[in-house]
């Protein structure tokens, strides 16, 4: 039975008048997504600069004075903490779900608007707590961003009293906004759809967004069960993690922890996560491809399932992660064939990725050049991946610049590069004008060529043996001098990177008040959020009436038709507005 | 990790099952019209609130069952020496049994609009759900004076933090249901707090099961 009453209700919107009202406490899922937005940049840019920071100290090791090793770990640590959490997490969910669930769904707002807000609030609590860790004496932790006890908590690793609780008091508050996000993305998708948009109606970023809330939901209180432990470990002194150990020549109180028991819950968290921020990624990416090659995506049902396989997949490899913690060797076959098995779905991805390019009418705009390197990125991150996912391979590779070259590749640029698709895309949605396309064009080769000059040759050194997590390697007998020069051209290939990101946040602010004014639905795109009755979007999203979905979100080149696209909103020419509906 | 898993694949299975039943016979790419031709259209007739909170009960036991996990898991080490459970943590599974009982009545009682009925089962269910808390707090109390400090042994540890954190899961229902209650005082009509007893029900009979689950734990182990 159709069933419209939640996604109906205008009455009883807030409709604030005061700006406060409007824009800082705000129930309007795009202000609440634009906010997030912000946010997650804020904190990603801090993130950016940390990473420059590491780089200076490898590629100059001794160069620069302030950049003593307890710096690089906290560097290091923040660096990985703030990129996977507060900023790729909290954008793809918060920002673009809050944004694009409900548009795309056609609903006048997420499902509990007033628990969205207070989502976004206390997102930003743990943000401000994370940061507030850089103040506190000694500094932020600098354990490495997974924490692991017993090392975490114990003098000698920076931060080891104030960073650390700072961290553990954040996540378990990230986890808390997140749930309150996460219930309003998933309930909205299930009951606030407009009438006609069927589950398989629904745009794949829907899907990916969705399915990754899902994850999140399940995932995170593996990681706040471990936070609160850990700070139990370390304020009150229990032992869930912590073995007997001295520290410094004395003896500490704890006896017979497991620090294996915490890198179980934190992969069982750690895992998952890779799928949480790849997800909404496959999703948007789907989209923007078939947007801009005006072609329906090719094998939309089993892009849907592959979505949800690889969503259920995802909680059974985190052990993949700990192959050289000492596991039954069944163990590490087992995880190591689940591992694997997760490539099937992926590899029905990226093959649906190619094939919706095939022979498509290609545009080749800066969403499409952003979702077009999205594919290279991926493969390349994704086989690197295969490699590390068998035992034998995984056990000689691990803890080198092989690794960190290989999830750069597949959860660091891969969805950075559809964070920007998504926002060179939907930025005209949201503020009506569209973003300068040279320096577009000139952000997205920087940043895709400058990252392989990054990270492809961080997999040779790598190979090589180069140890990661290393303030510096010394004179070591087995790396060749030729480790150095590679070393100072990924620092500079890193600097000219990260200034193509400022860039790009130029490009934003310059595009906000002068960018050119856009027509309404710029990439004539099929999905709801372009067809509402004002452009931008305002409170409300619909006017009067919701829209009326009738037929999915690919209806692009369909032969016979007048343009090249159908909007899902548009009547079949067939039958008259209203026959039929119920 | 044996029990999260479990938890998980059913939890999983369902969403992955259901998924799959809804879109396997749909043909979106071929099918287009107005709604009623081909699909029942949008969205479901349970409330949002309810899905809401559906939600919310499999994060909760996801995080519970994670605990459990923990707890087996830390339990294999030589250092584990079991606690004796206080007495009293049986007439506080009582409270909370009975509590759930009156949790139901008012529900019933919401159902059939009777706001008396309401108002009553509602605060005798509140009422005993408060002592299920102050009787852990005594069981608390007990443990200290015997000597069961929570960093003296793991076993301990586990004791405080699991019945803490359904503790805390308690009070969150209860301050949803001080509200519920101070609306009914207000005179709000029945048809207004039906939802919200509902759901507070549904809560009670949840964190019930939890504690039953948590319970029969701690007195095997």
């Amino acid at each position: 039975m159709a069933h419209v009453a939640l996604a109906d209700k205008e009455q009883e919107l807030a409709h604030p008048k005061t700006w406060i009202g409007m824009y800082v406490w705000s129930q309007d899922h795009k202000i609440i997504g634009i906010q997030y937005i912000i946010t997650a940049t804020a904190v990603g840019v801090i993130a950016l600069i940390l990473s420059g920071l590491m780089r200076l100290q490898l590629g100059y090791p001794g160069v620069f004075d302030f950049i003593q090793p307890d710096e690089y770990y906290q560097a290091v640590t923040m660096h990985g903490m703030i990129m996977i959490v507060f900023m790729l997490t909290a954008f793809f969910l918060g920002g673009f779900g809050n944004v694009l669930v409900p548009l795309m769904c056609g609903a006048r707002d997420m499902a509990f608007p007033y628990m969205n807000m207070l989502s976004y609030w206390v997102y930003l609590l743990s943000v401000i707590v994370v940061c507030a860790s850089f103040f506190v004496p000694e500094g932020p932790t600098g354990a490495g961003w997974t924490l692991y006890p017993p090392q975490a908590i114990t003098e000698g690793t920076a931060g080891a009293d104030w960073g650390i609780i700072c961290m553990t008091v954040s996540l378990g508050l990230f986890v808390v906004a997140f749930t309150m996000g996460g219930l309003n993305y998933v309930t909205t998708a299930f009951q606030a759809r407009t009438r006609g948009m069927t589950l398989m109606r629904m745009p794949l970023s829907v899907w990916g967004i969705i399915m990754a809330t899902i994850l999140g939901l399940l995932a995170f209180p593996a990681l706040l069960v471990s936070v609160i432990m850990m700070t139990l470990d370390k304020t009150l002194e229990t032992s869930f993690f912590m073995p007997a150990i001295s520290s410094l020549g004395e003896n500490l109180s704890h006896e017979g922890g497991s620090p294996i028991l915490f890198q179980h819950l934190f992969w069982f968290f750690g895992h998952p996560e890779v799928y949480i921020v790849a997800l909404p990624a496959f999703g948007i990416v789907s989209d923007l491809i078939s947007t801009h090659a005006r072609k329906n995506i090719f094998g939309y049902r089993m892009m849907v399932w592959a979505i949800v396989a690889i969503g259920g997949l995802s909680f059974i490899v985190w052990a993949h992660h700990m192959y050289v913690s000492g596991m039954n060797p069944y163990f590490g076959f087992f995880f190591a064939t689940t591992t694997l098995i997760i490539a099937v779905p992926t590899a029905i991805k990226v093959y649906n990725w190619v094939l919706t390019l095939w022979r498509g009418n290609i545009h080749l705009t800066v969403p499409m050049l952003f979702a077009i390197g999205f594919i290279f990125t991926f493969i390349h991150g994704g086989i690197t991946g295969l490699f590390l996912g068998n035992v034998v391979v995984d056990v000689p590779l691990s803890d080198t610049y092989f690794v960190v070259g290989h999830f750069h590749m597949v959860m660091g640029v891969s969805p950075f590069l559809v964070v920007f698709g998504g926002i060179y895309h939907w930025f005209p949605l949201l503020t009506g004008r569209m973003l300068n396309d040279t320096m577009g064009k000139i952000h997205f080769w920087v940043t895709f060529l400058g990252t392989y000059a990054i990270y492809l040759p961080m997999h040779y050194i790598g190979i090589l043996g180069v140890p990661r997590r290393y303030y510096a390697n010394g004179t070591t007998e087995f790396l060749p001098d030729s480790v150095q020069s590679a070393n100072v051209s990924i620092t500079i290939a890193a600097l000219v990177v990260a200034a193509a990101q400022f860039l790009f946040l130029i490009n934003i602010f310059w595009s906000i008040f002068k960018g050119r004014k856009s027509a309404r639905n710029p990439w004539r795109a099929t999905t709801l959020e372009w067809q509402t009755a004002d452009y931008p979007p305002k409170h409300g999203n619909w006017g009067k009436e919701l829209p009326v979905v009738y037929r999915w979100a690919y209806s692009y080149s369909v032969p016979g038709a007048k343009e090249d696209f159908i909007p899902q909103t548009e009547t079949p020419s067939r039958y008259t507005k209203g026959e039929g509906d119920v | 990790m044996t029990a999260t898993l479990i938890v998980l694949a059913l939890i999983m299975g369902g969403v992955v099952f259901w998924l799959i039943y809804q879109t396997i016979n749909v043909h979106p790419w071929a099918e287009e019209g107005p709604i009623g031709q081909h699909h029942a259209g949008g969205a479901y007739s349970i409330p949002a609130a309810k899905i809401g909170l559906v939600v919310f009960l499999c994060v909760a036991t996801s995080l519970f069952s994670l605990f459990v996990s923990a707890y087996f898991q830390r339990m294999d080490f030589s250092d584990w020496r079991p606690l004796a459970e206080p007495d009293i943590l049986w007439l506080n599974t009582a409270f909370l049994i009975l509590g759930s009982l009156f949790f139901q009545r008012a529900r019933n009682a919401a159902v059939g609009s009777q706001v008396d009925g309401v108002r009553n089962n509602l605060l005798i269910a509140g009422l005993l759900t408060f002592a299920f808390i102050a009787g852990q707090l005594w069981a608390w109390q007990g443990l200290q004076e015997h000597g069961y400090f929570l960093s003296a042994n793991p076993a301990n540890s586990f004791f405080y933090v699991l019945t803490a954190i359904h503790a805390l899961h308690i009070l969150g229902g209860l301050w949803v249901w001080s509200k519920t209650v101070f609306r009914i005082q207000n005179k709000t009509e029945i048809y207004q707090v039906r939802m919200s007893v509902e759901l507070c029900t549904i809560y009670w009979h949840f964190l019930l099961l939890v504690w039953l689950g948590l319970f029969a734990l701690l007195l095997s182990t």
